[in-house]
Parts: structure tokens; C-alpha cells; sequence
């Protein structure tokens, strides 16, 4: 069984699995790592929404040989310790969750969107795709440019 | 693929609930904590509840689902803990709507505790609770306001008359607040230290009444969710989320078309797939049992199965379409009369929950266990019970936070599932749809037609018609049994009853009527939030606007003028004030207006969309106005009008679903096109009328109307009255 070795959420973790196992169940079923959440395996909805080596991706959508070496964070690695995240924070503030499930997800998008873009308009705001089917995008935009500012 | 070795080093993602303290914290014993039952509390200790209203007394489905829950309601608990915490707990699912924070607030503000020493616990299924433990109607805060307070305030009564003998002062000098209860002299005890001697109080020294409105530090307060920080910080557990020792996963094969059976299975390739324990037959399809859902996926793309076609087979759009508009009878001609009349028809639309389908069952010879979203646990334990052959007191059904519903959780179909499976093979299994699953097997808000006519003499609405036919709503969660018990079986299958208590004139346009022909095809349906309001009601204020056109009126000020109610007038006023109503505006661009009255509620939109491009529409700003008698918490009142608006906008202009030849055509959002941040506005203002009295629902109360306005709103910025919904209909 091959042995794939990447850092998670600040710690360097080993898994044995095939090479093509999908990131997000060895992160869920494997790795106990639930905060990014299934919503539709194929990279649409964005639900599981996380970063790899800093970036937005899909662990949905990427097998866990691609990891190797790399450095996945999800919503748990986010804050800083009890220290929220700015983005957290502004997602409390704002009261931005309903059902919640997407929550994880989005704040990940924003965050990543932040570190590229760190006072962006609505119209870069738009480009998130990721899907809230509580429809709470007023919030998440409102949280959004909160975070700019306090960042 | 992987497999179930897991070398590595484990990462916890918070802290491990284990299955045995999740139990325990569930079955938590009150031995030292306070029990208050709501007839303990009104009657005293062996009394009968409050009478409930009578049956004549139900003029809407609010007051039906409210006298169902009201012989149970003195079952409801609040308990005060040694560990000093208030814990209610709820016989009411939590999928994003917001009561366990407003439940939160109404028993932390009663008891006098602070919110964060305040915990809410959803029930279990109690089968004693009969029809107070379904989740629905936008009923929960509406039928509880009152049980939970009184419950509350005996607690609280009982606490203070402990207190006051501990310190041998007179009961009526000492208040609660901030979970303490303190007296003269600078007296103090938290509620945790008196928790043991309140609970041998039978008969308080004070009265047990709840608080004067005026009191209220907490109810009313625009208050942030109780759980955001689990929510922001991953911690919040959805059913998948709970780590059930020894589980395995499952996900099902099912049939291409809806409804379709399996005629042979080849399950040799799967059950060679690694990882793949067991592959067992289900009447719903071919589960394949697996160590993790990699292994069970593909796994199930190793089987070979051959189906029949479900009852659906020989169905496609254009077969639903002219079966309803056959079940819709044209209206004879009104010789020397004016009418406006006009058709619409409204495509299925699936609930899609963020959070799919999903179950954990645990099933053993002499007992079963599940874990799920459910809004109608009861009727949930009974099925899996008759489905595995265990008596219903065998059966443990936990509900679990879920990741959205817009009513699909009153449906349970992975619970049976689940427990079948487990049964099979011994051992506890999560049971998955996949997104494909949820998309495709259901349920889905009725595809519906309507016809409409409004008959004008002399330029004055003199009648207004609304035929509508709906592929038939299936209520078998238990809704026609509670509708049974309050004596409305008379108005026949659950459809009727349903459009019957919801459907009334909002507007004095002469004789009225509406009816509902329900059309039997076989698709699986369901309650999709505001049930029929959401195509009724667009139906009703479009041609309310095109009635107020041909009267060369002005939409807005023929609605002030044929309103029925003040609470209507004074919402739709609110907003067009605040809204800017005729403010003027781009070729292209228009306001839309539409109202809404249920669940002893009103609501009034105004929005503003962007049609210069027809084929891609923009809602760019919406202002809503609510009146439910008394908000309790502001803030959540407010997110629901803001997502109600995003259903809204999706329904009408962009999302629906296809079918061909009796199998759903869209399998993700990818080709479901709910919308995404950019189909939205940036700015929706919502603006909370003074409380009038008690509180009503809002769950559900803002798609409606928010339906109806951006209905207007196209008809208005495109000249043309929009009679297909959703409007852009994109073929996949």
C-alpha cells in the first residue's frame, strides 16, 4: 500500500492508501477531519472548500498522491488556537449562517480570496461560486468586506 | 481508492464525541435539575393541560398544526442543571430556520438566565409527543411561545421559593437574571446551586406566570445563532460528521428513471472491489456496503444491474405540461364583461439541500438506533420499526442538526434504507446519496399549471378565478394523520386540506375563488418551503399587477386600495417607502411589488431587477417589510427573508428541473441552477414592524411573496407577463 505524507493543518501526517483514493474521504473517513463537508464529489458546490499549499481548492476533486509533500489546511486549521481567523470573526458578526453546512466552505473561499485580493469589490466578490442554498450571499458579502477591514 | 489502514497520524477535527457520551448526554438524568411540566405549571402538579381551542376555531393550517400540538404540549421540558445550565429541549428539528436560538432566548429570557448558560437539545423521537414532534408549517416558535414560557417561569418560581427558604427570606423579594437568583442583602445563588432544592418544590411560593412583554430583556433582541461559532469553527456536527464506532458506509445503486426496480444484479466486479464488504439488495436499489465512501463508490460503479423502468417511464415535460393543463378547465366566455386572464406553469424544483440525504443505522435482533435530520421522527421510528420487525419502543431515532431541509426532511427515505443494511450486515452503516442520488430520486415541489381570471364590470373587479392542477403533494409523513386528529379529515387528502387552510384573499376583488385539482402522476413530491403559496400566490399578485394595468392604475396604489387588512397596507407602505417605489429607472430595469399572509404573518417585497439582458436577469436590490406579531429574534427573522428571497429569484427566473422519460434530468447544481453570490443583490434591506401581539411563523412566509415581486419586476422591465416559470429555462 503506497504511503502519502503531506502536512495538515500545521502537523505532518502519513496515510496508507492508494494513490488515487479522494482527498476528502481520507481527510473524513480516514483522518477523523470532518470540517470540510460533502456536497455533491464532483467540485460543483465547493461545500468541502479548503487550501492547498495556500490556495482554494476542491478536496473533492483531488486524489490524495497529489498532496504528497504539500500542505492542506481546512476550517479547523484556520483559527489560532482560540484565536479566531478575521474572516471567523466576521462570520459571527455578521450572523452569516443559517443550516451552516456550506459555512466552512465559503469561509475558506474567502479567506483565500482575501489573501489575493485583500480590499475586493463586489463585482470580485461575485466570482466566489461556491453554493449556499440557504441563500445567506448578503451576509457572506457583508462578512466579506468586514474582513477587509478589520485585516 | 483507500483502504481502511490508517497509519498516520491521527488529527482530531475538535473534540472525538464518543457513541457512549453522546448516549449518555442525551439520556442526561435529571435527578438533580428541575423538571417543569407545562401542566405542573398552569394547574399544578396532576392537573390536566389547558384545553386546547376547538376545532371551529381553525381558520388557517397554523391553528391546525397548533391544536395538534397542544394535547402534548404539557410534555415539554426544561430542565436546570448542577452544572448551573437552562437546557429546553426541543421536539423540533434545527435546519438552518433558527429556533433553537430563538428557543434560546425565549426560555433564557423567562427563567432569567443568561443565553450562553442556555442549551437546546433536540429530542429524540417521543412517540407520547403524537403531533407536537413534526417539524413544519413554519409552526415551531408560533405553538411553543406560550408552553415554553410557562414552563420557564415554573421553573424559575421554583428556584426562587428554593432560594428563599435556604435563606429564610420572603419568595417575593427575590428576582432571577444572569442564571442567579439574588435577594435582599446582597443574597446570591446560581441557578446550579439551587437546581437540588428547586426540584422538591411542588408548590412555588410565587406565581408561576410568565413575564409582561415589557419585562423582556432577550425576546425581541436581534440576537447572533447560538451555535456560529461551532458553525464558523467546523465544530458543528451533521450526521456524517458523528464518529459511530465500527460503522461502515454505503451508498445505493439506483434506477435511471424514478421509481424503477432492479431486475438482476452482477455484483461479482463489486464485491471484488477492496474495501467492499457486503452488496445488499434494498427495494429502493443495490447498496454496496464498503470500510470508507471511496470504497463503496466505487464499488458501486464495479455492479452490473439491470432495472425495470419506474411508473414514471413514460413521462417527459411535455406529457406533465398537457396532463395538468388537461386537469385545468377553460373558462366559459362573460359576454359584456372585461377579463384579464392569463396561464402559468411552474416546473418541479428539487429542495437540494446543501446537506444530502443521510443516515447512520445501527440495527441489532433485538433493537435499532438511527441518526438523521429528521422533521417527523415519529412517523421516521415507525417505519423503520414495521421495516426491520422490531416494536416501536425498540427504536431510537436521534435527530441530528441538518444541513437544510426547505421541507425534504419531513421525508426520512434513507432511514428505512439505512436500517435494512444494517440489519443485512450486522453492523452499525452510514448510508449516503450521493448528490446524483439527491438530484435525481426526489422529492420535488409539484410541477403545478394554473389559469387565472379576474372579471372587470364597468372597470371594477367584480370576481377573481385561480384553477390550479398540481401533480398530486404526497403528505404521507404524517401530515394527514394530523390533520385527522383535529378533525379535518373532511376536507379529504392532504393536498385539498393543505390548499384550502393556506389559500385566502388578500384583496377585495369581488366573488373569489381558487381551486386545486390534483393530478395522480407518479412522481415523488414533497413540501417545498411555502408548499403552494409560492406558486399561488405569484400567481395572484402577478395578476394583480396586470388587473391594476388594465385599470391604468398603478400596481402599488390599487393594492393600497384593495387590500383587506391594515397589517397588509402597512408592510406594503414600509416598503414602498423605503424602496423608493417609482423611482425612476433604466429601459430594462423595474421594481416589482408582491405580499404575502400565513402563519399569522405578513410580509411585503419590493425588488428591483435587471432584465436588460433577458437571458441572464439580475435581482440588484430588495427591500422587505415583516410583521409576525412579535419577532423574537430580529436578526434570524432577517436571514430568513434574505434567503427567502434567494429561493425567490431562483425558482422564477432560473431554476427548475427537466424530465425525460421518467428520470430527473439535472444531477447537481451545475444544471440545477440555484443561484450563486453573483445572481444576488448586494444590498437586501429588511425592516421589522413593531411587535402587534404574539408570534407568528417565518420560515417559510418570505418566498411567496419574494416570488411574486420579482415576477412583477420582469413583467415590468420586459413588458411581458411572465407565464412560464423559471423564466430562463436553460436546457442542460
Amino acid at each position: 500500500m503506497p504511503r502519502h505524507t503531506f502536512e495538515l493543518n500545521g502537523e505532518t501526517v502519513t496515510v496508507d492508501a492508494p494513490d488515487d483514493a479522494n482527498l476528502l474521504w481520507v481527510l473524513r473517513d480516514v483522518l477523523g477531519v470532518t470540517g470540510p463537508k460533502y456536497g455533491c464529489g464532483v467540485g460543483v458546490c465547493k461545500a468541502c472548500t479548503s487550501h492547498l499549499d495556500g490556495a482554494a481548492f476542491q478536496p473533492c476533486t483531488m486524489t490524495v498522491a497529489e498532496c504528497a509533500g504539500r500542505s492542506v489546511t481546512t476550517i479547523e486549521g484556520l483559527a489560532d488556537g482560540d484565536r479566531l481567523h478575521p474572516v471567523q470573526q466576521a462570520w459571527i458578526d455578521e450572523d452569516v449562517a443559517q443550516c451552516g453546512y456550506c459555512q466552512p466552505g465559503q469561509i475558506m473561499a474567502a479567506v483565500a480570496l482575501l489573501a489575493e485580493n485583500p480590499s475586493p469589490t463586489d463585482d470580485d466578490i461575485d466570482q466566489i461560486d461556491n453554493v449556499c442554498r440557504c441563500g445567506t450571499y448578503v451576509r457572506i458579502r457583508k462578512a466579506i468586506h468586514r474582513a477587509a477591514a478589520a485585516m | 481508492m483507500v483502504t481502511n489502514e490508517t497509519a498516520g497520524r491521527h488529527v482530531a477535527g475538535g473534540p472525538r464525541i464518543t457513541r457512549r457520551r453522546l448516549l449518555a448526554y442525551a439520556a442526561a438524568t435529571p435527578t438533580l435539575s428541575v423538571v417543569v411540566k407545562l401542566a405542573d405549571a398552569v394547574v399544578g402538579p396532576g392537573g390536566a393541560p389547558p384545553a386546547g381551542a376547538q376545532v371551529a376555531g381553525i381558520v388557517d393550517f397554523t391553528d391546525a398544526l397548533t391544536l395538534a400540538a397542544a394535547p402534548t404540549q404539557h410534555l415539554l421540558v426544561v430542565e436546570v442543571t448542577a452544572e448551573n445550565r437552562v437546557v429546553a429541549r426541543l421536539p423540533r428539528a434545527e435546519v438552518g430556520q433558527g429556533i433553537t436560538t430563538a428557543v434560546a432566548q425565549i426560555v433564557a429570557d423567562e427563567i432569567g438566565a443568561r443565553l450562553e448558560d442556555t442549551d437546546v437539545v433536540l429530542e429524540d423521537a417521543r412517540p407520547e409527543l403524537l403531533w407536537n414532534q413534526l417539524t413544519g408549517g413554519s409552526n415551531t416558535v408560533h405553538a411553543l411561545y406560550t408552553p415554553l414560557r410557562v414552563a420557564a417561569a415554573g421553573a424559575r418560581a421554583r428556584l426562587i421559593t428554593a432560594a428563599a427558604r435556604r435563606w429564610g427570606v420572603s419568595a417575593s423579594g427575590l428576582v432571577t437574571a444572569d442564571t442567579t437568583v439574588t435577594g435582599p442583602g446582597g443574597r446570591s445563588a446560581t441557578f446550579g446551586e439551587l437546581s437540588a432544592a428547586a426540584a422538591s418544590v411542588t408548590v412555588p411560593a410565587v406565581p408561576a406566570v410568565p413575564k409582561d412583554p415589557s419585562q423582556h430583556t432577550l425576546i425581541g433582541q436581534p440576537t447572533t445563532r447560538i451555535d456560529a461559532r461551532d458553525i464558523v469553527t467546523g465544530k458543528a456536527r451533521y450526521t456524517q460528521d458523528l464518529p459511530i464506532p465500527d460503522a461502515l458506509t454505503c451508498v445505493v445503486a439506483r434506477p435511471p428513471t424514478l421509481g424503477g426496480t432492479v431486475r438482476s444484479v452482477d455484483d461479482r466486479a463489486a464485491r471484488a472491489v477492496p474495501g467492499v464488504v457486503d452488496v445488499v439488495r434494498i427495494p429502493t436499489g443495490v447498496a454496496v456496503v464498503a470500510e470508507t465512501f471511496d470504497q463503496a463508490l466505487a464499488g458501486r460503479d464495479a455492479l452490473v444491474v439491470d432495472w425495470n423502468p419506474g411508473p414514471a417511464a413514460h413521462l417527459s415535460d411535455a406529457d406533465v405540461r398537457s396532463r395538468l393543463r388537461g386537469a385545468v378547465l377553460p373558462y366559459l366566455p362573460a359576454p359584456g364583461m372585461r377579463v384579464v386572464e392569463h396561464a402559468f406553469d411552474f416546473a418541479f424544483v428539487p429542495h437540494a439541500p446543501m446537506e444530502v440525504l443521510n443516515c447512520v443505522a445501527d440495527v441489532r435482533s433485538d433493537r435499532a438506533e438511527l441518526w438523521l435530520s429528521a422533521k417527523s421522527p415519529i412517523v421516521t421510528a415507525q417505519t423503520v420499526a414495521l421495516t426491520v420487525g422490531l416494536p416501536v419502543d425498540r427504536v431510537t431515532v436521534h435527530v441530528v442538526r441538518g444541513g437544510g431541509s426547505f421541507g425534504r426532511r419531513l421525508f426520512f427515505d434513507p432511514a428505512p434504507e439505512a436500517a435494512l443494511v444494517s440489519k443485512a450486515v450486522g453492523r452499525p452503516v452510514r448510508l449516503l446519496w450521493t448528490r446524483n442520488d439527491d438530484m435525481r430520486h426526489g422529492r420535488l415541489r409539484p410541477a403545478s399549471h394554473h389559469r387565472a381570471r379576474a372579471t372587470l364590470l364597468l372597470g371594477n373587479p367584480i370576481g377573481y378565478e385561480h384553477r390550479m392542477a398540481s401533480v398530486t403533494l404526497d403528505g404521507s409523513h404524517g401530515l394527514g394523520e394530523l390533520l385527522s386528529a383535529v378533525g379535518l379529515e373532511a376536507l379529504g387528502v392532504v393536498g385539498q386540506a393543505m390548499f384550502h387552510l393556506t389559500q385566502h384573499d388578500l384583496y377585495r376583488l369581488g366573488i373569489q375563488t381558487r381551486s386545486l385539482r390534483e393530478v395522480d402522476l407518479p412522481f415523488p413530491t414533497g413540501s417545498w418551503r411555502s408548499v403552494f403559496s409560492g406558486q399561488v400566490r405569484t400567481v395572484d399578485e402577478v395578476m394583480v399587477d396586470q388587473i391594476a394595468r388594465s385599470m391604468g392604475q398603478d400596481p402599488v396604489a390599487f393594492r393600497r386600495a384593495k387590500l383587506r387588512s391594515a397589517r397588509l397596507r402597512a408592510v406594503l407602505d414600509k416598503v414602498a417607502t423605503e424602496g423608493q417605489w417609482g423611482r425612476p429607472m433604466e429601459p430594462g430595469t423595474a421594481q416589482g411589488v408582491g405580499l404575502h399572509e400565513e402563519y399569522k404573518s405578513v410580509v411585503a417585497y419590493l425588488v428591483e431587477l435587471d432584465a436588460r439582458d433577458p437571458s441572464r436577469p439580475r435581482v440588484t436590490g430588495a427591500v422587505a417589510a415583516v410583521d409576525v406579531g412579535r419577532a423574537i429574534n430580529p436578526r434570524g427573522l432577517e436571514a430568513q427573508l434574505q434567503g427567502a428571497l434567494v429561493d425567490a429569484l431562483s425558482v422564477i427566473l432560473q431554476a427548475g428541473v427537466h424530465i425525460d422519460g421518467g428520470a430527473i434530468r439535472e444531477g447537481s447544481y451545475a444544471d440545477f441552477r440555484y443561484a450563486r453570490m453573483r445572481d444576488t443583490p448586494p444590498q437586501v434591506e429588511v425592516h421589522v414592524m413593531p411587535p402587534t401581539g404574539e408570534p407568528g411563523g417565518a420560515g417559510e412566509l418570505g418566498v411567496p411573496a419574494a416570488s411574486a415581486a420579482v415576477a412583477n419586476a420582469w413583467a415590468r422591465a420586459t413588458g411581458t407577463v411572465p407565464t412560464s416559470f423559471p423564466i430562463v429555462d436553460v436546457a442542460p
